[in-house]
């Protein structure tokens, strides 16, 4: 049977972080949801990631000491500052920055060289090509092929998707790895007369648009990686980029390709490549039979140990390997006899200050992003307090957004996404166009002003309670609640669709009311192009006006029903 | 061949039993296993959600599709002969949440399933 | 016969044609406002589509303008190996077209 890896990290010191003692055969690394973040980065995890239902106190929805105390992990050390939010102003000083490809690199190189020839695969679980201006700006390019340089050997997507779809097929083109994903078809109806029928990747008698799976043979161990894309990225993005794209779960499917795999292809080891959220591929891995390990990313769960899950047939492991280049994952797996006997996992920080930068990369970074050094460098303003997005409800950089929107475009109620990326800045620094573009960049960030009424306001705070609250995880879409500005509100986590939100009112106290009229300001709107200026404009506007940024006040929803939730710590309206 | 006039009344019905009973002459109808519908669990696009559904009981004549949230609830029928299986798929509209209906008439009689279709606002991401 | 508003693809294999077909209409339902004109944008939907096979009908479509714009259909029959199919269809306002493919 699997034993649980050993969870050193907690009693790493600095100078052994990276000394990962070899184990088994087969060493598969996992980065995932790096969000194009080429350089090191502040990033700050949440203090808010409640679980409800059968997700209550269980991982991922454990945050700061109730999450520290799950895993093992010591408090005040190198560690505890990555996986968790606590004490996070002075650590972040302590520690410094971290990821960045080129500071990846040479982690990745040494445990190749450690792992030995071809015994190791590097797979991407996507959301790569997206988050930073120079993605947005170079349209996910430069992420392509620094992805090359890595050597990165397979990947799947979500915002990777969020191009216009020839552009999509263009950057896999570049891609030197395989891109996967068995829960994409081409609709019955685009299949009349399909633009990429040329692609390799297309399997016109399948309908699928891209190759489902791939084998490797890692140290003579036959590999089967499987590929599951976001499976919400038509609902979750814009359908108007991607029009002949039909995603989806499909674990029927997906048992269909298992089982198919482990008959022709003779595995000794199957596992899925997934950007389906943590919560998701929990109940996957319930659902679906054979799969040994699920490397799962979309919902930015830094997780230092797998979930073990029990299914009709077996154990599946299921990781999460958190976001913004800030981990690396490494399995070290121990395949014999065509089974998998054992198995040590990590979730490595990568501290910049503790590992080298590789100066091919760092070259590459260089040139990539001169181009655009001016514009990424200008000074906006100053933080006076660490300015943050995730966590289920407004973080602080939320909060700048959301105010930025209501003053620029003179609203009473403003409404951002609650988008899991976007970096940190720490007090002090200065907030410059860089980090704008780091909260803001994608590729529908035309802002809106407008009227609606009260119930339309609710309805709306609703739906994306449900996206994230519903108690069958097939149902979440793994974004945190919608962020507002001006506007307060009494959330019910428990509830079911529609009751969970109440007692709405402005910032001075006022009631809404439902069939009154109220000024919106938003951005992010995935039905169709809205008129106004991109959203990094309008923060940008905000923040040279402002010159020193500390919030007046966060608007996050008072809480019901979440008293002693161990996914909620140091919350201010609990 | 001689054609059913398109019926009128029973698509114009703003109850769907009233529509189904109208169309099919009787709204009395047995759930069954033999029914299996093919419908996103959310859809990707409202004013797009593929259905097909599939009936593997004997003697089917016809298939109904519905949806009671509409504001026409009867969305579609498909009377099959001449060797036709069991078997339609369409897009359809759906302005909010709700069910998808089938109704299968075979041997006279009539069977039904159904299953829940969300269609969400969308937009937010991790 | 060349059809601008259809599309058909008729496969046999096994014994069973699989036919999809995919028709170009607006398919207004006469639910939707008008945002501009204000009131409501008339209904214009496709009412019926019929398929026959050797002059044989194997399948005739009821619809209300809750089908989706551009409409999809699918259906299968037995036999049709080397026949003709011809696809007809007639929308509220009395315009029809009509399309033949080979099953191939
Ligand atoms: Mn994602
Ligand atoms: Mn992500």
């Amino acid at each position: 049977g699997l034993l649980p890896g050993s969870l050193r990290a907690s009693s790493q010191r600095p100078t052994d972080l990276y000394e990962i003692p070899r184990f088994g055969n087969v060493c598969l690394m996992h980065m995932t949801d790096c969000h194009a973040q080429l350089n090191p980065v502040y990033f700050r995890e949440p203090n808010v990631n409640l679980g409800v239902g059968g997700a209550l106190g269980k991982a991922p929805h454990l945050v700061g000491n109730a999450f520290l105390k799950h895993f093992g992990v010591t408090p005040d050390s190198s560690a505890a500052h990555a996986f968790s939010y606590l004490n996070y102003d002075a650590a972040a000083k302590t520690y410094g920055r971290v990821g960045g490809f080129a500071h990846l690199a040479s982690l990745v190189k040494r445990l190749r060289a450690e792992r030995g020839d071809g015994n190791s695969l590097l797979l991407d679980g996507g959301d790569t090509w997206q988050g930073s201006g120079t993605a947005y700006w170079t349209r996910g390019k430069d992420m392509v092929e620094a992805c090359n340089l890595l050597g990165v050997d397979i990947m799947t997507g979500h915002w990777e998707f969020t191009y216009q779809d020839r552009e999509v097929i263009e950057n896999i083109g570049e891609f030197k790895g395989e891109f996967i994903a068995q829960n994409v078809k081409v609709t019955e109806e685009a299949l009349f007369d399909y633009k990429f029928s040329d692609f390799d990747g297309f399997n016109e008698d399948a309908g699928l648009a891209f190759k489902p799976y791939t084998m490797r043979t890692v140290n003579g161990v036959r590999v089967a990686v499987i590929g599951q894309a976001f499976p919400y990225t038509p609902i979750a993005n814009p359908q108007r980029f991607i029009p002949d794209w039909t995603f989806g779960i499909q674990d029927e499917r997906m048992q269909a390709v298992v089982d198919q795999v482990r008959s022709n292809e003779k595995p000794d080891l199957v596992v899925v490549l997934s950007h389906n959220g943590m919560d998701v591929d929990l109940k996957m891995a319930e659902q679906v039979t054979g799969i040994d390990v699920i490397f799962g990313g979309h919902t930015h769960d830094g997780m230092p140990a797998p979930t073990v899950v029990e299914n009709s047939s077996g154990k599946t492991l299921v990781t999460n390997a958190g976001s913004n280049g800030k981990f690396l994952g490494v399995m070290d797996l121990d395949v014999r006899n065509g089974k998998l006997q054992g198995f040590q996992y990590r979730l490595v920080p990568i501290f910049s200050n503790l590992l080298k930068a590789d100066p091919a990369m760092q070259a590459y970074i260089d040139q990539v992003r001169a181009p655009y050094k001016t514009q990424l460098e200008e000074p906006l303003a100053l933080a006076e307090e660490t300015l943050y997005r995730r966590g289920n409800f407004n973080g602080t950089f939320d909060q700048v957004i959301c105010d930025a929107l209501n003053k620029v475009n003179d609203a009473q109620i403003s409404l951002s996404p609650g988008f899991r990326w976007g970096t940190t800045v720490i007090p002090g620094q200065t907030i410059t166009m860089e980090n704008v573009m780091d909260q803001t960049c994608i590729t529908y960030p035309e802002t809106y002003r407008r009227e609606m009424s009260g119930a339309d306001i609710k309805a709306i705070l609703e739906d994306v309670g449900d996206n994230l609250f519903n108690p069958d995880p097939y149902f979440q879409q793994g974004g945190d609640m919608v962020r507002v500005g001006g506007l307060d509100y009494v959330c019910d986590p428990n509830q079911s669709f529609g009751k969970r939100i109440s007692d709405m009112t402005l910032d001075d106290g006022t009631k809404i009311e439902a069939n009154k009229k109220y000024m919106v300001a938003g951005w992010a709107t995935v039905g169709s192009q809205s008129p106004g200026r991109p959203i990094w404009d309008v923060v940008a506007d905000y923040l040279r006006d402002q010159k020193q940024v500390k919030i007046n006040k966060l608007n996050t929803p008072k809480l019901v029903g979440m008293k002693g939730n161990p996914g909620l710590e140091d919350y201010p309206a609990a | 061949t001689v054609l059913a006039a398109w019926p009128a009344k029973a698509f114009g019905a703003k109850d769907m039993t009233e529509g189904l009973a109208n169309l099919l002459g009787s709204s009395e109808m047995m759930e069954s296993g033999d029914i299996s519908i093919k419908a996103p669990e959310i859809a990707e696009n409202g004013a797009v959600v593929p259905i097909t559904v599939t009936a593997t009981m004997a003697g089917v004549e016809s298939i109904t599709i519905a949806a009671p949230n509409n504001p026409a609830p009867l969305v579609a029928s498909f009377d099959l002969m001449g060797g036709a299986h069991g078997y339609a798929s369409t897009r359809i509209k759906m302005g909010k949440s709700g069910d998808v209906i089938a109704v299968v008439k075979a041997g006279g009689k009539l069977y039904t399933a159904k299953k829940g279709v969300k269609v969400t606002i969308g937009g937010c991401g991790g | 016969m060349a059809s601008k508003s259809i599309k058909i693809r008729a496969k046999f294999k096994d014994g069973v044609t699989t036919v999809k077909a995919l028709l170009t209409h607006q398919m207004e339902s006469g639910f939707r406002k008008d945002s501009k004109a204000g009131g409501m944008v008339p209904a214009h939907y496709i009412q019926e589509v019929v398929c026959e096979v050797g002059g044989k009908m194997v399948m005739n479509a009821h619809w209300s303008g809750g089908v989706s714009k551009n409409p999809y259909l699918s259906f299968k029959f037995d036999g049709g190996e080397g026949e003709k199919l011809k696809l007809t269809w007639t929308d509220n306002k009395g315009e029809t077209d009509s399309a033949e493919e080979a099953i191939g």
